[in-house]
């Protein structure tokens, strides 16, 4: 539980987009995703506030490990 | 209850822009400094600003700060301290050229010198006409800013404490500041840091309002701690909001939106615009739209099943239009308001944007201790959105509070600095309790098995204030605010949550958080009410003009008894004549 705990607060951002983004996406999916995808989404989350604006507003390409995790933010 | 002590010269609490820049001045000063930060460092709310930080460079045409500080006197509607004020417009270009050899990438002119570009509210000889004053790093200037600020902060060997949360402070018998008790996130545990100094940087709390920009780590925790210690804060009353939030989100909506063509409507479909400004209609001002939105809903006629927001419309400008010259929008309207603007109208409300009152301190940073005279809290400090100083007064300049973390950021940096120095001092032994009060708090919060949820009484914080204080400000619903915020006080006092976890334990983060935000609440609410005047952000339909004769002067609330006390504005500049009071039109 500690590591997702971690990562529940680690989505407290600088910008309200973010928080309203990775909140969501943390409420129904956090629970349900695999071993790797948490690597891959606690490697995002480690990353800057602009560019994870930029890639989840399709403003910018993200690179290729976040292209999915992008897509289902996307969506939500 | 034994507790881990650790020892500092100085502790800085928050590491946005005013806080890293304050810290930068101690660390360079050898000083042994610990700044504490809730979130990383470059995750900061500072992220978030966009256009620019104000400084008359003159890079582009004639200017200077003679005319920066008329602006913002005249911006603060009279209300703003001319010391404070000259005092920051005098070091703007100091500050902003030495973030520029700090790394800052501004963008540039051809001749190599910083770009600068308008903004709303800056003028050249004394209102004449618009003057390019502000300077950016594209659309990141508070992302370049903290990332600079920050490099040099590891470079000069600051120790940061990430993810941690400072609950309260610690005050001696004698009323003395010697640290504060905090919570590391990770563990759960609580430490108290023993300093000499302490500043307070912890930015804003625009999360009161159900609609606002601000992230939501901005909960006024620095103001709650203070109000807890007894500190009274400064103007409370005074916050702007931006017309078009997406309403339910806060996420902004550009007025560029307007400018291309959209409009607004009310319920019944009406473009009521026409009716309060019928030449300009929906180009009029910031606050002659936000009025206009808050009167329609308050006479039943929002949208939406609760009536509560109004419909900005650009369908009628064809996907193409809006694709082309409002790049991002359909984006931003359908991600957070679920629909296509191409199709249907976007949900909006006026929405809080920035604080322009906080904890009292004078142009060093030393947090006052009262209302009257000059007397300061001894080893306390504040700096930023949270601090009042105040340079915004009534209503911030744009770009001007970038620039208040620079120069106040500093300013206060410099202070702790020639306060170690000059006493000397050793550590002040601390005081028996000095953890009582955080560690009741935790306490009560650890045990509670039953009460009120934080959520809801988040909710109904958010609503209340939304409701009775928001933009424009109405008497019978601001007696019925008070009332309502008392009582969302009262059952504050009895949150509870279920999992009583240690480790980044967010449901106990959310609490203590709105415990802050009850303070910030029930000061804004109470000073609302009683200021019985219009002046710059503070809108009131009963009196609706500015009353310098009986108004011109700060409110500072007290949290004990719920008290407001009154300090003059210092209308009395540094160097230069004083700006007499005019009618503020634009
Ligand atoms: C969308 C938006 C755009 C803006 N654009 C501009 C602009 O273009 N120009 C301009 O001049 N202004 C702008 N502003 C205003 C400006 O960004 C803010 O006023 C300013 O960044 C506040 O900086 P700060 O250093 O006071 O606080 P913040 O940057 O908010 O930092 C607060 C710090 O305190 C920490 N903290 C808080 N509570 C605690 C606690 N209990 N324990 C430990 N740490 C804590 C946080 O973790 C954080 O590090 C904008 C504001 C918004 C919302």
């Amino acid at each position: 539980m500690g590591d997702l705990d971690r990562i529940r607060w680690q989505c407290r951002r600088g910008m309200l987009e973010l928080d309203l983004v990775l909140n969501r996406f943390v409420e129904a999916e956090l629970e349900g995703l695999s071993p790797e995808q948490l690597g891959v989404f606690r490697a995002f989350l480690a990353e800057n506030d602009t560019l994870l604006l930029a890639w989840v507003m399709g403003q910018e390409e993200p690179p290729a490990q976040y292209t999915g995790l992008v897509r289902q933010l996307q969506q939500r | 209850m034994a507790i881990t002590t650790r020892q500092f010269d100085a502790v800085v609490v928050g590491a946005g822009g005013s806080g890293l820049r304050a810290a930068l001045q101690l660390a360079e000063a050898n000083l042994r400094v610990a700044v504490l930060s809730k979130v990383f460092p470059t995750r900061s709310h500072t992220v978030a600003a966009q256009g620019g930080v104000s400084a008359s460079l003159g890079n582009e045409e004639p200017d200077n700060w003679h005319w920066h500080m008329y602006d913002t006197v005249k911006g603060s509607d009279y209300l703003g301290d001319q010391d404070a004020i000259e005092f920051m417009c005098r070091k703007a270009n100091e500050a902003v050229i030495e973030l520029e050899h700090f790394g800052m990438p501004f963008d540039r002119l051809d001749n190599g010198k910083i770009y600068q570009r308008p903004f709303g509210g800056h003028t050249s000889n004394y209102g004449e006409r618009a003057v390019k004053r502000a300077c950016a790093a594209a659309d990141r200037t508070g992302h370049a800013m903290l990332h600079t600020l920050y490099q040099r902060n590891v470079r000069a060997k600051t120790q940061f404490f990430v993810e941690w949360m400072a609950l309260d402070l610690v005050r001696n018998q004698a009323g003395d500041v010697l640290g504060v008790v905090a919570m590391e996130m990770e563990t759960g545990e609580v430490a108290i840091l023993h300093a000499k100094a302490t500043l307070l940087a912890t930015g804003g709390a625009g999360r009161i309002y159900s609609a606002s920009t601000n992230a939501f780590i901005n909960t006024g925790d620095g103001l709650g701690m203070a109000a807890r210690a007894g500190i009274p804060l400064e103007d409370m009353e005074f916050w702007q909001f931006h017309p078009t939030g997406v309403a339910g989100a806060g996420v902004l909506i550009t007025e560029g939106v307007r400018g291309e063509g959209g409009f607004l409507l009310n319920k019944n479909g009406e473009r009521f615009m026409e009716r309060y400004a019928p030449t300009v209609k929906d180009l009029a001002s910031r606050d002659v739209v936000a009025r206009a939105m808050a009167t329609e809903i308050k006479e039943g006629r929002g949208a939406g099943k609760d009536a509560d927001h109004i419909l900005l419309k650009l369908d009628h400008l064809g996907a193409d239009v809006i694709d082309k010259r409002l790049p991002g929008i359909r984006e931003i309207a359908k991600k957070f308001a679920n629909v296509d603007p191409a199709k249907d109208p976007i949900p909006v409300v006026p929405t809080c944007h920035y604080q322009m009152g906080g904890i009292p301190t004078n142009m060093h940073g030393q947090v006052l201790a009262g209302h009257s005279g000059n007397a300061i809290v001894k080893g306390l400090y504040a700096a930023g959105e949270c601090a009042c100083v105040s340079v915004h007064g009534a209503n911030r300049l744009g770009t001007n509070s970038l620039l208040d973390l620079l120069v106040f950021g500093k300013a206060s940096g410099e202070q702790v600095v020639k306060d170690l120095r000059a006493d000397a001092i050793a550590h002040q032994d601390l005081p028996k309790d000095a953890a009582d009060r955080a560690l009741a708090r935790l306490a009560r919060l650890d045990s509670a098995k039953s009460g009120e949820s934080v959520h809801e009484v988040g909710a109904e914080l958010r609503r209340t204030m939304q409701l009775h204080c928001g933009v424009f400000r109405f008497p019978d619903s601001l007696a019925e605010g008070v009332r309502k915020i008392n009582e969302v006080a009262e059952r504050a006092g009895r949150l509870y949550f279920k999992d009583k976890s240690k480790v980044f334990n967010t449901a106990r983060v959310e609490a203590l958080e709105l415990e802050n935000l009850v303070e910030v609440a029930v000061s804004t609410m109470v000073s609302a009410h009683a200021r019985q005047e219009s002046r710059g952000a503070h809108d009131r339909s009963d009196f609706p003009n500015r009353d310098d004769a009986n108004w011109m002067k700060h409110t500072f609330w007290y949290k004990e008894g719920n008290r407001l006390e009154y300090r003059p504005v210092n209308l009395k500049p540094l160097t230069v004549e004083s700006f007499e009071p005019k009618a503020r039109v634009y």
